[in-house]
């Protein structure tokens, strides 16, 4: 468990999140905000960086009292670390952020139950050193804003015109109003998936 | 009477109108995962109905009983989580011991149910709501669970229809499902509105 050479270097615990083990496409876990927040980019990226966030800290504490965990109990140990440091976000996006606070909703305490966080302190933290730990976090919670981020950048142009809230469509447009409600984020999401899987398989013959 | 009525529609509500799985995105990950089959995806809704009842009444209790008298409502989501999983592998010994068949239909369920997030989103949509009757927790928590089966059920009921079909190379597996959720959500949406 101790022994850190059998771990990923540092350069493959970074950018292994970004595609090859991107959480939203490759992995298929967490799928809930990915698919709830991603109305427009600002929630989007607040949420990813919330992840980002709550995934780096709750690694490294993971990686450190890894030792200690007993095996039956790690599961209740890796969620209430990782309950302390969603509540510690919240706080601070309700005090500096009140808008994306309100437009996140229950969404931010989700965190908590998200499987990305837990997947990643059973598969990397529980076994790494705190340096590949908390670069795996940075990897990975990357790879899922910028999964986050393009959907939720589709889906604002194409239901309102505008990205950040500055119009990008010519003036004809007709904003495509099913796009914003939940619909459109299964089918947006679902033709993602079916294009990055089409690009993989074109790869790999 | 009044008392019945938004009793009745405040279950049917969030069943079939608000459902947690189509407005919410709630419960996202075994609604697309496990519901290959239409047996299985029923057992993991009852499991999950039962859990949600029992953690909706339960974090209410404590909410209402312990954390806000003593305004602790900072502790709210580590009490919430800790609760939920007490309440998980309660259910599960007590099943084990005690109904052996019942546990060989759902018991394999049960440890993937305290990360569902159905069931941490119902107890703060509950306190979101500021639903402040016992009552009225219990007939939500129930309803929000059996709306959690009705969607899986009826996704499975798709899928296994779905393994049928000749899907293009690059869109099998996750990517179809998810448009078949967007459409079954499209199809859902004829509802909103009917109540409140």
């Amino acid at each position: 468990m101790s022994n850190n050479n059998s771990g990923p270097s540092y350069i493959q615990a970074l950018t292994a999140g970004l595609w090859r083990e991107n959480p939203t496409f490759r992995l298929l876990i967490g799928m809930c905000p990915p698919l709830a927040v991603t109305t427009a980019v600002k929630p989007a990226l607040t949420m990813g960086l919330s992840v980002i966030f709550v995934l780096v800290c709750s690694n490294l504490v993971v990686s450190l009292l890894r030792n200690l965990l007993k095996p039956h109990l790690r599961i209740i140990m890796f969620t209430a670390t990782i309950a302390t440091f969603v509540t510690i976000c919240d706080l601070y996006l309700r005090a500096f952020q009140p808008v994306m606070s309100e437009v996140l909703g229950p969404y931010v305490p989700l965190i908590i139950v998200n499987c990305i966080i837990i997947f990643r302190a059973e598969v990397c933290a529980s076994k790494c050193g705190p340096i590949v730990s908390i670069l795996d976090g940075i990897g990975s919670g990357t790879g899922f804003t910028l999964a986050l981020c393009i959907l939720g950048g589709i889906r604002e142009i194409l239901a309102t015109g505008r990205i950040f809230e500055i119009p990008v469509m010519p003036a004809g447009f007709v904003p495509w109003a099913a796009m914003q409600m939940p619909v459109g984020a299964f089918v947006t999401l679902g033709l993602l998936l079916g294009l990055s899987s089409l690009l993989t398989s074109g790869k790999r013959s | 009477m009044d008392r019945v009525y938004v009793l009745l529609m405040g279950f049917l509500s969030v069943i079939i109108v608000n459902n947690f799985v189509f407005t919410k995105f709630l419960g996202t990950c075994p609604y697309l995962g496990v519901s290959g089959r239409l047996d299985s995806a029923f057992g993991m809704g009852m499991a999950v109905t039962f859990v949600t009842a029992l953690s909706g009444i339960l974090t209410w209790l404590v909410d209402f009983y312990i954390l806000t008298p003593l305004h602790l409502e900072i502790t709210r989501y580590i009490c919430y989580i800790i609760v939920i999983a007490g309440a998980v592998q309660l259910v599960e010994m007590y099943v084990r011991k005690f109904a052996p068949s019942l546990y060989d239909t759902f018991g394999i369920f049960l440890p993937l149910i305290s990360t569902n997030c159905v069931i941490l989103g119902l107890c703060l949509f509950i306190s979101i709501w500021g639903t402040n009757n016992l009552l009225e927790v219990a007939v939500l928590s129930t309803g929000t669970g059996l709306g959690f089966t009705l969607a899986i059920c009826i996704m499975a009921g798709i899928r296994e229809t779905l393994i049928l079909v000749d899907v293009p190379e690059c869109f099998r597996g996750a990517p179809i499902t998810l448009i078949t959720a967007g459409l079954l959500t499209l199809a859902f949406m004829g509802f909103a509105g009917m109540i409140k």
